[in-house]
């Protein structure tokens, strides 16, 4: 085999190999789009009587693509938007890798905003270095403490993590109400809200909008790749993910990996609602409210838990998110939309045996792992962990 | 006597307990009344969850499918009183042609909702957590979508269905008239709910199809030996709880309210869940974890509406509103961490079934 015939080769296996990992995505997020579509001109003529209008669907896109990556602020709105969905879709991702589905990102991210508020507010006088490092600690560890308690349950009593991280984000908005309008309230606010977080405001670094939280989030990709692939715990995660029993049989703790697990997934979580709070709203109020829960999930399913793949899921959706309000604004379709496209991607992504059947993709290589094979486990049999 | 109970009230601690169980008593009227209203859309969500689990699927969608409902039966409502007028409500339940057909649509599609994840779950053999959430996803999604699309235009309001009025005669009946109240004083959703609570118990341990479900959940491959078609028991069962689930959202949006809210069901799906697992995968458990979890809020609006006099009355004053809102979710957590070790799940649960022969 000559070198150009050995070159020729490589390439076309390193194309084959990324074809594997991205075709069945891939295809999902572009039937989804045209089911989305359908959904845009049926629901235009059934529910507001309008005319057919086949173009609608196109023009919704076209905004919501122009106002994710139409011009440098709109680009740099993407990765703002981006930002909590990568870090909290890494913990997401961690999680599945040891077969916990956290559904609780969403009360670890409010809680975590709500613990770099405190710490913001209490170190207000301190150097601005100070204050920011204070207050990014402080939402991880109190997300990290809201993802711990969903953790020691499982380990303890086998409760289900998948019901008590639900409880936990409801606990935690009405948590957020009563801090709000109680221990953490500017005096005389109405309706309730926390104070400034003035001098732990995250610096603004790019455009408009591009606070240094991007970068965060951007370089707890590589970290989260080397704790799962290049380090002893990140080894037990996937090991007990990959088989609790045979992983026991080998001498790892798994009641001590599933706390330690859903602590990480937290503070990663907590993490991102504290670069929500320090670099774009700067305060909080009762009804502070994101959709940052569900995308992360959607996030590290779509990103088959690989921390790469979960970073190119969440600039997906991070521009999804910048550009549905343009969506709204200039082709009136719901922002909702992004919600419904990614219920979509994850329908056609689960019902992948039947959509790898028509894509003939059975040969290929890595086309079978989707990232959903760690996650099946009920109520019951968990006690015995 | 006066004097006897005030001495009691006046113990430190004891005496607050003391005061706690007479308001208690005294507040049970209201209480009761409100905790089954709070109950019913839990309840019916646990017996989803109980239908589906006894035969081996686990639902965690139950949480979209109500909310698809009562946006669906809401919807649907509106759109026969643009078509046919908002007609005469009959005298007792106050039924009207739109309410019903409304609530045959939010049925309906509780039934497709449910197909879906019956697909997912039994066909495809997906993961059921997932389906469950895709399924979640999607309704929030969608109803939240049509929502928004529909905030622009004016509907005809269709009303809801109405409460059967107990006679004050049979309420002020000593000992048994609160009860009477509680449980009948409902509108139709609400009376069919405690109906199907005792007749889903029966069938379920008393009936052929109650023991083939059974068998299903506890031991596929055996009960597929005796002849039983596991597939097609599984898919009859997860599209019939469905229609339960379905009922539960019909009740927020048509009966305890007259419209639809983005979010309206507020977790009362997963709050259910646990009922099914407090209950022990039972009808009749599963509807007593439900009032138990509707009576903490029952008590706190009963609060709110009449607070309890004296010292009981300043505590629970400093006691903020938002504690009284996280309650019945503390709670949950407290009873699943607590029992479910001595709760065990039918054995199949969550496990796909795949035929010997097929391959």
């Amino acid at each position: 085999m000559s070198r150009s015939e050995r070159g020729a080769s490589l390439v076309a296996g390193v194309l084959r190999a990324t074809w594997a990992l991205t075709a069945v995505p891939l295809f999902a997020f572009v039937l989804a789009l045209i089911v989305g579509a359908i959904v845009i001109v049926l629901s235009s003529v059934l529910v507001l009587k309008n005319s057919f209008d086949a173009t609608l669907p196109i023009s919704a896109y076209l905004a919501l693509a122009q106002g994710a990556f139409g011009s440098f602020n709109a680009i740099v709105s993407t990765l703002v938007l981006t930002t909590p969905l990568l870090l909290a879709g890494l913990g997401v991702a961690i999680g599945f890798r040891a077969g916990l589905f956290n559904i609780g990102a969403q009360g670890q991210f409010l809680m975590g905003a709500v613990g770099a508020v405190a710490a913001a507010v209490h170190f207000q006088q301190a150097p601005p270095i100070v204050a920011i490092t204070a207050a990014l600690m402080g939402g991880m560890i109190v997300g990290a403490f809201w993802g711990m308690v969903p953790g020691l349950l499982k380990a303890i009593s086998g409760a289900h993590e998948v019901v008590t991280t639900i409880m936990m984000n409801y606990i935690a908005l009405s948590a957020l109400a009563w801090i709000v309008s109680g221990p953490l309230q500017q005096s005389g606010s109405v309706p309730p809200t926390t104070p400034s977080v003035g001098v732990a405001a995250l610096p603004i670094v790019l455009g408009r909008t591009g606070h240094i939280g991007i970068f965060i989030a951007f370089i707890a990709v590589p970290l989260a790749w080397f704790l799962l692939f290049r380090t002893t715990r990140g080894f037990e995660i996937r090991a007990v993910g990959a088989n609790p029993d045979a992983a026991r049989y080998a001498g790892i703790k798994p009641r001590r990996l599933i706390v330690l697990t859903m602590s990480i997934a937290g503070l990663l979580a907590g993490l991102a609602g504290a670069c929500t709070v320090l670099g774009i709203s700067h305060q909080m109020n009762g009804t502070f409210s994101t959709t940052v829960g569900f995308d992360s999930i959607t996030v590290a399913l779509l990103g088959r838990s690989n921390p790469i793949g979960v970073m190119l899921a969440a600039i997906l959706f991070g521009a999804m998110r910048a550009g549905a309000g343009p969506m709204q604004i200039n082709a009136g379709v719901p922002v909702e939309l992004v919600d419904v496209i990614q219920a979509l991607i994850l329908l056609f992504l689960i019902a992948n045996v039947v959509f790898r059947r028509l894509l003939r993709l059975r040969g290929v290589r890595g086309s079978e792992q989707t990232g959903f094979e760690t996650i099946t486990k009920s109520y019951g049999r968990e006690a015995t962990v | 006597m006066d004097s006897i109970l005030h001495a009691i009230n006046g113990v430190p601690v004891l005496g607050l307990v003391f005061q706690f169980v007479e308001y208690f008593f005294s507040s049970l009227p209201f209480t009761a009344h409100v905790a089954v209203q709070l109950a019913i859309p839990i309840c019916l969500a646990a017996l989803c969850g109980v239908m589906c689990e006894r035969s081996g699927v686990v639902n965690i969608g139950l949480e979209g499918i109500m909310l698809t409902c009562a946006f669906t039966g809401w919807f649907a409502g509106e759109v026969f009183t643009g078509m046919f007028g908002p007609g005469t409500p009959t005298p007792v339940f106050g039924i009207t042609l739109p309410l019903a057909l409304g609530l045959v649509a939010a049925v309906i599609a509780g039934m497709l909702m449910s197909l879906l994840h019956a697909w997912l779950s039994i066909s495809v053999r997906a993961d059921q957590i997932i389906s469950g959430a895709i399924i979640n996803i999607l309704a929030f999604g969608m109803t939240g979508y049509l929502n928004t699309l529909l905030a622009a235009t004016s509907l005809p309001s269709t009303g809801n269905f109405a409460a059967l009025n107990i006679p004050t005669a049979v309420q002020k009946f000593p000992l048994l008239g609160w009860l009477i109240n509680a449980l009948f004083g409902q509108g139709p959703i609400g009376i069919a709910t405690i109906l199907i609570v005792v007749a889903f118990q029966v069938w379920l341990f008393r009936s052929r199809w109650g023991l083939r479900t059974r068998a299903v959940g506890e031991h596929p491959r055996a009960a597929e030996t005796v002849g039983i078609d596991v597939i097609r028991l599984r898919y009859r069962n997860v599209v019939m709880s469905g229609a339960i689930a379905a009922l539960g959202g019909a009740y927020l949006s048509m009966e305890a309210t007259n419209a639809f809210q983005a979010l309206m069901t507020q977790g009362r799906g997963f709050i259910g869940l646990a009922a099914m697992i407090v209950g022990r995968w039972t009808p009749l458990g599963a509807f007593g974890a439900a009032l138990l979890f509707a009576s903490s809020e029952a008590l706190s609006q009963s609060i709110a509406v009449s607070p309890p006099p004296g010292q009981l009355g300043d505590l629970l004053n400093h006691v903020p509103s938002q504690f009284f809102d996280a309650l019945p979710y503390l709670i949950t957590i407290v009873v699943l961490a607590g029992l479910i070790g001595r709760s065990v799940a039918p054995a199949a649960d969550g496990r796909p079934y795949q035929r010997e022969s097929a391959s």
